[in-house]
This record gives structure tokens, C-alpha cells and sequence, in this order.
């Protein structure tokens, strides 16, 4: 068995008897007896070896990404982690301190979230930011929450090309406090096309708080924002941005710069692997005029009695330490080496870095959708602008298809049958600078030999 | 005493990782691309591109120093004694590191098909059925993330009970001793939060008061046990017994179920939910604030509301996710919650097994009753009597020298020990919480005892020593007051770049326009 215990059984008599009772028993009295050492239905220890060699057992009954071809999004993005970053969080000083709430003996902590917020900030195009959030999915449904405290309003509208698991998570937050969810709906299916709605403002009205959209979207796409923000604000509302990926913002214009007024996206895809979906990180930054209303922790600068910088936990009473049952959230734990591990990324790639590996996935995931546009039973559903990701109609269900690919051991896209029953002979297929051009034909290949005359 | 050496080398001010930034300069190389290029004006309307973007311009072994740098002013479980109260920061294995770090299981998308991730399904099933048995509840959601997120899961899931049995309900009981997020997520979970005093001789929660408050407009009680005083709630079954005749329901925080583990199954005693901090009994290192895991236990009854999907075991052996739950009060996070933190709990207990776990709970309990002997005497017991796996201490004596918890707590520092939790649990006056966990030797103990007497000592003859203390870290108390009043919440040299761009093209167009 093993055990992390240090104390031998001289020196637990030696304390006991220094306690002044007799057994370890005499310090349970507490517990009713009948109740006290149960005979747990656990398996016994066991040692180092044998433990690591089960895990590695369970490991290797999975299908690993390293292995197989992948073209899964959806939501969770496959990116190239440098060496640098695993080596840094795995520091006993960052991977086992406590959230620093003694700044003297926390200063790397806090110093490294000072910067993630500056990083979140700079990305977004945002004000503020805070020091993390669960991930993007509780992000956007804080969001929800903090938009409906700041207009004092209970209704929240989302667009339909929002993460269906972020729409899910921000339902059952929202099932408490009866805010009421209205689904709008950005596109239409016009024949063999998906066709993006004109406006995601129509129905906005000063009964609404925000207004929540993704970009880019679910579905691949970059949804049109322009005038969006405008429209919200005539009716004291919120435009708030989900970003699924923060690498599309290498590329893509900043949140901030259309107008949002709070951005969440998801962290975990820059600086971590896929870790089967957790631990993610959810950035969350908005304008400073609502930072008294974010949740979750604030990192900020200020000066010792001898003047020099150093970095505190700060704006603490919006938080439920302080403020109990009016705080702005109950977070605490959040996802802060994550955060790290993000944080440590961006200086990474750097200015120019995140800019190409933001080119890749947009040069890969379009050359695979040319390939596949030109096969006979597929299509691009949409001509809109897309980034990494893209609906491709096929001449089967799409399950099919996915099945007849995994035969091949490609794991191939999202079924969107799942997401609607509308669009059950779509795949939403994805690129990252990981995907190379050898696995995209070996995809194209095998959807051809899948097509229609092979069907 | 003073140990400089604790931050020998530390002492350096770290200038941001953005003051290093050298135009040009760069630490990654990107792979050429290998599919044929398009410009990507051709492939993105222009208005989407961004203009500019202002990350750092670094080198590897610059970032490798600077993070490098910054770990050393961190206080951390592996290099210092971390008796925060509460937050159980016991030791967090290697091999739990290992395991979460194998490719086979960080290489996995959360939305693969379950017949390529069985591996992880079993985890994520056998876990579950782990943390059923310990906790004597059956029914376990792994989705939520943290202590707070398993709290705000649990009272939804409490609603959409009532909601299903029809009773409409606005309350939600809260101990005054309790964590303040019980408040903050009975409120989230759209409830009011009704205090309930503690008796001041026992520690204990007030009965008389639980009996005046609660009535069928009580959704549920929120208990912590053993209680934030590190006291075992020893009306526990009768706590219960009266919130169901009332028709309420009993959650348990478990941000203290180290005392517990092995010793007694809260299932068993009447509870019908608790969370688990994943981070705190199971080892997961909390990483300076997270990833931890709040996992949700409950009773059959309430199994049916757990957020969706759960892993399960199908007739034929294999694992899968189970979505067709109807009664369940919906997802809580964007995937499978922090399956690398369940990774990690899981070897952790696989590991201890039935007897090790049960020398974990029995071994925390003896280092904090060993501690709190030590300390007796010295320091003033909020209440004095045998405490469970933490104890508070009353800071009130230290004002009679003119100093306070704060200022000990401080003076810690320079002994080498992070301090304890402090001005917490509210109800004690100046509390110094401490948790020493059962992964800590007795030698260890004892230094901290003498640590804490010769502080006793320094405030009645050096007071000084103790209001002025940190003396040895890199910066010494900083200014919270300034922090909040003038928030610098972020380096805005980016901003103040740009803007120094744009006026010099502003006073270059003027100037050629000037011209014209």
C-alpha cells in the first residue's frame, strides 16, 4: 500500500500520549459510534508500479490524437504546445501554492495573473479582464448574469450559432435566478445552402439585456457584427462575444473593436492539450466601466512602503469572501494554472507567432475545402467567410460518413445531425497548423471512396 | 529569527514580461505551410483582419527566466509548510503528475467516439463509483470544476427537486460560520440566504435558531462538516432528521472532508449532498488558484437531477456517456469537467486504497490535536476542546501588545511557514485557522510550534518586529488601499504605443496636408 503518511507509530504514540488520550478513537468521540469506521466497499492500496502500470493500460486503450488523424473541432482545437510550457507549470512553486491570498509569499502568482490579464486585455480589445473563469461555456452564462445586474433587466437573447454546450451551460445557470433565455435563430437552410440571417439584432428590445453570439460561429463562419453593438446600445443593451478559440484572434479584429461589452473565450486551446475537454480556462474581460460587476478574481499593481511594484488580490468586495450573498459570483477556485499555461503561450508565439499559426489553420482548413468541394456528392453549405472550421454537406448522414472514416482511423468531424436534426447529411470539419497536408488527402481519399457512386 | 535564505535570490524586482519585449525579437519558428497559400485577403473580407497586436517579443530563455523567477516568489506545498485553514494543502503526488501527463489520455477530444476513449470513460466511471462509497452517496456528477461550482450544481439540483414535487421554495439555511460562497450560491441558484447562529460554548450550530428558522419555505440547509471551526457537528443526525420533516433537503459542504475520509460517510449520517474538493482530499495541486475538481455526491433520490451526461457501465462491459437523463437540471461546464484533476484523484486513491484513506482522515485529525497541544497556552482557543482535522485560534490576546492576526500571520513569512487562514471563519474575532494535513511530519509540527511561541514571545518583547514583518520576502506589505481606489489592473504600454503611433501619423498627415 502506499501511503503519503510520514508518521511512524512511536511517534503517533508519542503525540497521543502529548494530546493526552490513549487512541486515535479518542478523538473521533465526536461521531456517533454506530456511524464511526465503516467498512468501505474500496479496493486495498497499492503500490507506485502497480498504479502506473493500470493507468498506462487505460491510457493505451484509448485513441490518441498523437496516433490518429483528427479533423474534430467543435469547440475544442488541437494546437501545437511548445516544450517550454510544461517544463514552467510543473514548478512545485506555481503547480502547488494555494490561490495567493498572502501577496509577500504569492508575488509569482500574482504577478503572472497581472500579466494574463494584460494579455486577455490585448487580445480582446477589451478594458479589463479578470484572472479566469471555469471556461467559456460558465463564461458566457456569467456573462448573462453580469449584463441582466448591470441594465437590472432578466432577459437574455443567444444566437443559435453559439456552442450548443455553451447554450446548455448557460441555461442551467439561469434556471435560479429566472433569467429568461430566447434562442434566436442566425441562419436558415435554403435548399442545399445555409444561408447566415442578415441581422442578429432583429427582436432586440429594452426588455433585453444582451445579446450573446459566437465568433467566429459554431458553424465555421464569421457572423456579421458590424452595426451590431449600435443596435444593441439604442436599447441599453449588451453585445456579448464568445470566442471559441483564443488563437482565431491572431488574426481576426479584437471583440473591442466591434463593440462588445463583455468577451469570454476559451483559453485552454493556447498553451494546452485537448486533456479529453478539462481542465479549460475561460478568459473573461469587458469594459472598464462594468468592472465593479465582473466576477471572479482581479489581480492589481500597486507599490510597498518603500515603493516598490508588487501585485494584490484587488476589488475583493465584489467577491463572496466579502460580500456573501450579494457577490457578484460564488467563484473562487478557478483555473489559474491554466491560465499560466496560456499566459506563457502568448509570449511564446509573440506578435508575429500567433499571426502564423492563425494563418496555418485558416490556409489548411481552406485547402481542405476546396479539395472536398470538388468531389462529387460534397459541398460547402455556405459561402460565407469562415476561419478553421466549415459545414460540409455529403451525399450520406453524416454519422456514415464519420463511421466510414473511423474504419479508416481518421476521426472526422462533428456530426451536426446532433446540433440539428436539419442538418443531419452536414459535417462541421476543422484544420488547426497541426493538420497536415498528407492527413487531409488521406481524408480526401477516404470521403471519396465514401461518396455516392461508392455508397 | 530571520531566514533570509527563504528568498535568497529572490530579492531582484521582475520587470513584466512585456517590459522585456524587444521589437523583432522571437522565441517560436513556425512550420512552412504545406498546402498551397492564398492571401488571406482573398480568404477573410479585410474589415475582419486586426490591425495590430501587441503580445510580447521575447526569447525562449528569456520567458524560461522570467517564469522561472517569478515561481521562486511563490510560498508552495513542495518547498514550505502551507497550514491554511480550510484549503488542506497536503502533499500532491508525483506519480498523480505522471498519469495526468500520458499522452493517451492528454491527446484525447472531449468529443470523440466513445468506442475510441474507453480508457477515460472507465476513469471517469470507476471515480465516480469510488467517491459513492467513500461518501456513502451514490449518485456522482464529476462536471463540476470546483468547491463553488459543486455548491451552485447541488442547489440547482436541490430546485429542480421541489420544482418537481411542487413545492415552491425561497430559502436556503447558511451556519454564520459558514464559507461565504454558500451565501453567494444560494443567491446565484436564485435563493435567499437565511442565517443560523452557533452556540458559543460548543462551537456548534444553534439548534433553538435552526428550529425558529426553519419552516416549508426552506429549500435546504447548508452544512460544513466538520464546521469551519474544525469542530465535528455533533447534532449532525438530528440536523437532518429535522430539515427532512421539514421537508429539506441537507447539503454538506466538503471543503473539510479530509476529517472525514475513512472515518465516517456523511451519506450515512442523513446528507443528502456534498461536493468533494477534488484539490483538497484528492490531492490535485491547486496550481495557485486552480484546476481543482468540485465533484457532486448524493443520495439515490436526487440522482435522477445530476447534470447530464454521467458516465456509465453498460450490460456488455463497455463505458459510455449516459445523455438521456430528462430530470437533470442541465450542464454545468462545456465538457466532462476537469477529467485531467479526476486523472490525478483517481491514482490518488487507487494508490491509498480502503486503508491508506482511512490513515489519511485518522492522521489529519492527530497533526491538528497534536498542533493545537502545542499551541495551547500561548495562543487563546476559540473553543478548547478536541477539534477534528483544523482549529481557530482567537488573535485577541496579540492586541493587548498592539499587534494583530494580520501582523503574525506576517511575521510567519519570515520564519519560512505560509501562514494560516486568517480573520476566518467571521464569527471568531481575529481567527488564525490552521490545517496542517496528515502528510506532514512531526518534526515539521513541532518547528511550526516553535515558530508560533517564539512569535507569542517577539509580540510581547518586539512588537515591532511582528508590525513590520514580512522582513525577508522581495517586496514587504504592499498598499490594498491604493490598489483598489486607483485600479492598475493591466500593462497598458500596448495602448500607450498606439496611441504614440497614432499621433505621429495624425502630426504627419497635418503636417503634409499643411504642405498642400
Amino acid at each position: 500500500m502506499t501511503t503519503y503518511v510520514p508518521t511512524t507509530s512511536e511517534e503517533r504514540r508519542a503525540m497521543l500520549q502529548a494530546i493526552g488520550v490513549e487512541t486515535i478513537g479518542d478523538l473521533f468521540r465526536d461521531i456517533p459510534a454506530r456511524y464511526y469506521k465503516p467498512d468501505l466497499d474500496l479496493p486495498s492500496g497499492r503500490s507506485e508500479l502497480e498504479v502506473r502500470q493500470h493507468l498506462q493500460s487505460l491510457a493505451e486503450a484509448n485513441l490518441d490524437l498523437d496516433h490518429h488523424p483528427s479533423f474534430l473541432g467543435a469547440g475544442a482545437y488541437r494546437h501545437f504546445v511548445p516544450s517550454v510550457i510544461s517544463h514552467l507549470v510543473s514548478r512545485g512553486e506555481f503547480l502547488t501554492s494555494y490561490t495567493p491570498y498572502q501577496p509577500e509569499a504569492s508575488q509569482g502568482t500574482l504577478q503572472a495573473i497581472y500579466e494574463w490579464q494584460s494579455l486577455v486585455c490585448e487580445l480582446t480589445g477589451m478594458d479589463v479582464a479578470n484572472a479566469s473563469v471555469y471556461d467559456a461555456a460558465t463564461g458566457v452564462a456569467e456573462a448573462a448574469r453580469m449584463a441582466c445586474a448591470l441594465t437590472r433587466r432578466k432577459r437574455v437573447l443567444v444566437a443559435d450559432t453559439v456552442n450548443p454546450l455553451y447554450r446548455q451551460v448557460l441555461h442551467t445557470y439561469a434556471g435560479g435566478p429566472e433569467i429568461e433565455v430566447a434562442t434566436i435563430s442566425a441562419w436558415q437552410r435554403d435548399g442545399d445552402r445555409l444561408v447566415r440571417c442578415e441581422s442578429l439584432a432583429e427582436g432586440v428590445d429594452e426588455s433585453v439585456a444582451c445579446l450573446i453570439i459566437q465568433q467566429p460561429s459554431f458553424l465555421g463562419w464569421l457572423e456579421r457584427v458590424d452595426g451590431l453593438a449600435e443596435r444593441l446600445a439604442a436599447v441599453g443593451a449588451l453585445l456579448v462575444v464568445a470566442v471559441p478559440d483564443a488563437v482565431t484572434l491572431g488574426l481576426l479584429r479584437p471583440p473591442g473593436s466591434y463593440g462588445a461589452g463583455i468577451v469570454v473565450g476559451e483559453g485552454k486551446w493556447t498553451g494546452g492539450p485537448l486533456d479529453f475537454g478539462g481542465p479549460l480556462v475561460g478568459m473573461f474581460a469587458c469594459r472598464q466601466e462594468y468592472v465593479r460587476q465582473m466576477p471572479g478574481r482581479i489581480v492589481g499593481a500597486t507599490v510597498d512602503g518603500q515603493g516598490r511594484r508588487g501585485f494584490v488580490l484587488t476589488l475583493a468586495t465584489r467577491e463572496q469572501h466579502i460580500r456573501r450573498e450579494k457577490a457578484t459570483s460564488n467563484i473562487c477556485t478557478s483555473e489559474a494554472l491554466v491560465a499560466l499555461c496560456s499566459t506563457i503561450y502568448f509570449c511564446h508565439l509573440g506578435k508575429q507567432g500567433l499571426r502564423q499559426v492563425a494563418e496555418l489553420c485558416l490556409q489548411k482548413a481552406h485547402y481542405a475545402a476546396e479539395q472536398i468541394a470538388a468531389l462529387p456528392g460534397y459541398a460547402l453549405a455556405t459561402t460565407a467567410p469562415f476561419f478553421n472550421e466549415f459545414v460540409v454537406r455529403c451525399p450520406r448522414p453524416a454519422g456514415e460518413i464519420n463511421a466510414m472514416l473511423l474504419d479508416q482511423g481518421i476521426i472526422g468531424g462533428f456530426d451536426l445531425g446532433r446540433y440539428s436534426p436539419d442538418l443531419a447529411d452536414c459535417l462541421l470539419l476543422c484544420c488547426t497548423e497541426l493538420t497536415t497536408r498528407q492527413q487531409i488527402d488521406r481524408l480526401i481519399a477516404a470521403l471519396e471512396q465514401g461518396g455516392p457512386s461508392h455508397g | 529569527m530571520d531566514s533570509p535564505g527563504i528568498f535568497a535570490g529572490r530579492q531582484q524586482p521582475e520587470p513584466l514580461i512585456f517590459e522585456r519585449s524587444v521589437p523583432g525579437r522571437r522565441a517560436a519558428a513556425l512550420p512552412p505551410c504545406d498546402v498551397p497559400e492564398r492571401p488571406v485577403r482573398e480568404l477573410l473580407p479585410e474589415s475582419e483582419l486586426r490591425a495590430e497586436l501587441a503580445l510580447p517579443e521575447v526569447s525562449e530563455l528569456d520567458i524560461v527566466r522570467h517564469f522561472t523567477r517569478l515561481s521562486k516568489r511563490n510560498f508552495a506545498v513542495d518547498s514550505e509548510f502551507y497550514p491554511l485553514g480550510s484549503c488542506t494543502m497536503k502533499y500532491n503526488p508525483k506519480l498523480d503528475e505522471d498519469v495526468a501527463a500520458l499522452p493517451g489520455f492528454r491527446q484525447l477530444h472531449p468529443l470523440q467516439p466513445e468506442e475510441t476513449v474507453q480508457g477515460a470513460l472507465r476513469v471517469l466511471y470507476e471515480l465516480q463509483q469510488l467517491l459513492g462509497a467513500i461518501t456513502g452517496l451514490p449518485g456522482v456528477s464529476l462536471q463540476p470544476v470546483a468547491g463553488a461550482h459543486g455548491e451552485l450544481t447541488g442547489i440547482l439540483m436541490v430546485r429542480a427537486a421541489h420544482i418537481k414535487h411542487g413545492r415552491v421554495r425561497k430559502k436556503v439555511l447558511i451556519p454564520d460560520s459558514a464559507h461565504g460562497t454558500n451565501p453567494a450560491t444560494a443567491s446565484m441558484a436564485g435563493y435567499e440566504a437565511v442565517t443560523v447562529g452557533h452556540d458559543r460554548q460548543t462551537g456548534e450550530l444553534d439548534l433553538h435558531d435552526l428550529r425558529a428558522k426553519l419552516d416549508e419555505d426552506c429549500a435546504a440547509i447548508m452544512m460544513t462538516v466538520p464546521n469551519t471551526l474544525g469542530l465535528f457537528e455533533r447534532q449532525i443526525v438530528e440536523i437532518c432528521q429535522l430539515a427532512h420533516a421539514a421537508g429539506c433537503y441537507v447539503y454538506c459542504d466538503g471543503a473539510n472532508l479530509n476529517a472525514l475520509v475513512g472515518q465516517v460517510r456523511p451519506g450515512d449520517l442523513g446528507v443528502d449532498l456534498l461536493h468533494t474538493n477534488l484539490h483538497k482530499t484528492f490531492a490535485v495541486p491547486h496550481g495557485g488558484g486552480g484546476p481543482g475538481g468540485g465533484a457532486i455526491c448524493v443520495t439515490a433520490e436526487l440522482e435522477p437531477f445530476l447534470p447530464a451526461p454521467v458516465a456509465v457501465r453498460r450490460g456488455d462491459g463497455s463505458y459510455a456517456f449516459d445523455h438521456d437523463r430528462p430530470e437533470s437540471i442541465g450542464r454545468v461546464h462545456g465538457f466532462h469537467g476537469n477529467f485531467n484533476a479526476a486523472l490525478r484523484s483517481y491514482t490518488y486513491i487507487l494508490s491509498l486504497g480502503k486503508e491508506g484513506l482511512y490513515d489519511v482522515g485518522a492522521t489529519a485529525v492527530l497533526n491538528a490535536n497534536y498542533l493545537m497541544s502545542r499551541l495551547r497556552g500561548a495562543y487563546q482557543l476559540y473553543v478548547d476542546r478536541p477539534c477534528m482535522h483544523e482549529f481557530v485560534l482567537d488573535g485577541r490576546s496579540l492586541r493587548d501588545h498592539g499587534v494583530r492576526t494580520l501582523d503574525l500571520a506576517k511575521r510567519l513569512i519570515d520564519y519560512g511557514f505560509h501562514p494560516p487562514t486568517i480573520y476566518f471563519p467571521l464569527i471568531v474575532p481575529e481567527a488564525i485557522m490552521i490545517e496542517p494535513t496528515e502528510t506532514e511530519s512531526r518534526e515539521t509540527l513541532d518547528a511550526f510550534a516553535e515558530a508560533m511561541l517564539a512569535i507569542a514571545r517577539e509580540a510581547r518583547e518586539q512588537p515591532e518586529l511582528l508590525r513590520e514583518a514580512p522582513h525577508v520576502t522581495p517586496v514587504s506589505r504592499l498598499d490594498e488601499v491604493r490598489a483598489a481606489r486607483q485600479p492598475d489592473l493591466r500593462w497598458r504600454g500596448g495602448a500607450r504605443r498606439r496611441a504614440a503611433e497614432t499621433a505621429a501619423e495624425a502630426r504627419q498627415e497635418a503636417a503634409v496636408q499643411g504642405r498642400v
